[in-house]
């Protein structure tokens, strides 16, 4: 699989990165020989066998659904970039 | 003057009164500053450790000594929550944010009486093999300082490889305790996944992510193992099993039978004297009246692909919460709309490692791509689990080097992330099979540098584990 620039910009976009040029030139080198690194996965024969999609044995682990406290809103916003005395402040997303 | 050689003689020297908590911390706060060049720790809480000593000394003259783990000297990778200390993972998007609580291991250290030290240097977001993608700058090896430490967990291990803690908690999710481990000449333990509480510890890869213990010894491993351990209502990933318990005095005399992977010691990349060495440690064990046994394991060369393929996938997605909104790095740059404005406060944010890797994990969760290499990778991951459950059924360990080859030079393989990838190969194993992994610090190279066996039973069987781990120690003449 070539990793095209627009498979590079799509994924960029994706995962909500830009690259300069240059950085572009460079993770774009790095994520191709990865890309190949990783299909040697294709010399498996794994005929039927199925997907593991899960590390637990366990089986639905039941709790009482109690309310419960938990942070403060102060505390809730301490680590906030931006925020007034009650909520989290972001930029301004709608345009006229 | 103060040494420390394990938890039960640091114990007994308090009851004695040969030493006190609060002149033990002053021996690690100093020793701390003495190695500051090892760049081990990131923030040490000198004054907190001070006040915690001194309770502890007075409650111990009142009352005895109370708690497994009382005076016990604990430093933290920087994944670990600890309530009111900064937590970053080593990156700058996580610059200036404080814990709002204490991870569920916290917890259970401080209630049997641990001092926390302090926040220790790792590979942003323990994504790394050398500790040289942190923000904070490289760790270096104390037995060679132009040496790597290993990582990701690389200044837990050299915190406890330079004296500078009794034990430190790191992470593995490929390798992250027991790599570092070896490169340092300490013992590092990954245990069963789902042993050990995650609540609290920041996220890489959740189907792999354990917290493993370092230590000089495998007695303090298994003390350590035991509070932290159990059951946790805010982490329903973890087994319900009882925390494990070891009697190192039992089965003195039991006589193991132990697998190697053949392809594990024939590899190309694997160096010529841990081979010979890990060799001729198998020649001693079946000297000793153990049964060891190569077994056929042909999936050697597919198990860093399928770790890559799984864990970058995770990554993308537990990572997707870092966007500069309720916490994290926010850009000053202008932005167009609300996707330029998550961009640049994560592009900033993030480091190489970490953007490579969301990327990767992007590209096989990605519409068309998924099933040829997500899915498949988790059908590999079902075959190794397999496998895995044969060899457990007429073995009780299975035994390897614990890295290919020993700590290399400082640079040596920081633009070749493939490179830094196979160092984990030895390691990944457990972490995808979900089974407890133990390095043993039992070797040392013609270059000076320590390395170590990796020690692997089926899950949930620590204790069968450490108890073989100290005979090995003891074989080699360590404990």
């Amino acid at each position: 699989m070539e990793i095209t620039d627009s498979v590079f910009e799509q994924l960029a976009n994706l995962s909500r990165l830009s690259f300069s040029e240059e950085e572009k030139q460079h993770i774009k080198s790095d994520l191709q020989r990865m890309v190949s690194f990783i299909e040697k996965l294709d010399e498996v024969d794994i005929a039927d066998v199925p997907p593991l999609l899960f590390m637990s044995n366990a089986v639905n682990v039941w709790r009482e659904d109690e309310v419960r406290g938990s942070v403060s809103n102060s505390e809730a916003l301490q680590n906030a970039p931006q925020h007034d005395e009650a909520f989290f402040q972001v930029p301004k997303v709608i345009k006229k | 003057m103060f040494r420390f050689s394990s938890i039960k003689d640091y114990h007994n020297a308090l009851l004695n009164g040969q030493t006190t908590c609060v002149e033990t911390v002053h021996y690690y706060v100093s020793q701390i500053k003495t190695a500051a060049h090892l760049n081990a720790y990131i923030e040490v809480f000198e004054q907190d450790a001070i006040a915690r000593a001194t309770e502890l000394d007075n409650a111990r003259k009142q009352n005895g000594m109370q708690g497994k783990l009382h005076g016990v000297v604990v430093g933290l990778k920087d994944v670990i929550c600890y309530k009111g200390k900064t937590l970053t993972a080593s990156s700058k998007i996580l610059a200036g944010f404080t814990s709002l609580f204490n991870a569920t291991v916290v917890d259970k250290l401080l209630a049997e009486g641990a001092i926390i030290i302090g926040r220790q240097n790792c590979d942003e977001f323990a994504m790394g093999s050398s500790n040289e993608n942190s923000a904070y700058g490289p760790v270096l090896n104390h037995a060679d300082n132009t040496r790597v430490p290993g990582g990701s967990s690389g200044g837990s291990a050299v915190a406890v490889q330079a004296d500078l803690c009794m034990i430190s908690l790191g992470s593995d999710t490929g390798g992250s305790v027991r790599q570092p481990a070896d490169f340092c000449g300490i013992v590092g333990l990954k245990p069963t996944y789902g042993r050990i509480s995650r609540y609290g510890l920041i996220a890489y890869a959740s189907s792999f992510d354990q917290i493993g213990i370092f230590a000089t010894n495998t007695e303090d491993v298994a003390i350590a193992l035991e509070v932290i351990s159990g059951a946790d209502e805010f982490d329903s990933t973890v087994s319900n099993q009882p925390a494990p318990v070891c009697d190192f005095t039992e089965e003195t005399g039991k006589k193991y039978k132990l697998a190697y992977f053949k392809e594990a010691l024939e590899h190309p990349g694997l160096d010529p004297e841990i081979k010979a060495a890990t060799e001729a440690f198998i020649k001693t064990l079946t000297a000793a009246g153990h049964d060891v046994q190569a077994v056929d394991f042909e999936l050697l060369d597919y198990i860093i692909p399928t770790y890559y393929i799984l864990t970058t996938a995770e990554a993308s997605s537990n990572l997707s919460r870092y966007d500069g909104v309720k916490y994290g790095h926010r850009s000053s740059k202008p932005y167009e709309d609300l996707a330029d404005f998550y961009k640049n406060n994560r592009s900033e944010g993030f480091g190489d490692e970490v953007k490579r890797r969301i990327m990767l994990g992007t590209f096989v969760l990605s519409a068309g791509y998924y099933d040829a290499y997500y899915t498949k990778a988790q059908r590999v991951r079902n075959m190794l689990r397999r496998k895995t459950q044969v060899v457990f059924n007429q073995f009780d360990a299975i035994i390897s080097p614990t890295v290919p080859s020993p700590a290399f030079k400082i640079s040596e393989k920081s633009n070749d992330p493939i490179e830094m990838y196979l160092a984990d190969i030895y390691t990944v194993f457990a972490n995808l099979v979900g089974i407890p992994g133990i390095s043993l610090p039992l070797f040392k190279h013609s270059t000076g540098m320590p390395f170590g066996m990796q020690v692997m039973t089926s899950e949930m069987n620590e204790v069968p584990l450490l108890r073989l781990s100290k005979r090995l120690m003891q074989m080699a003449g360590l404990e």
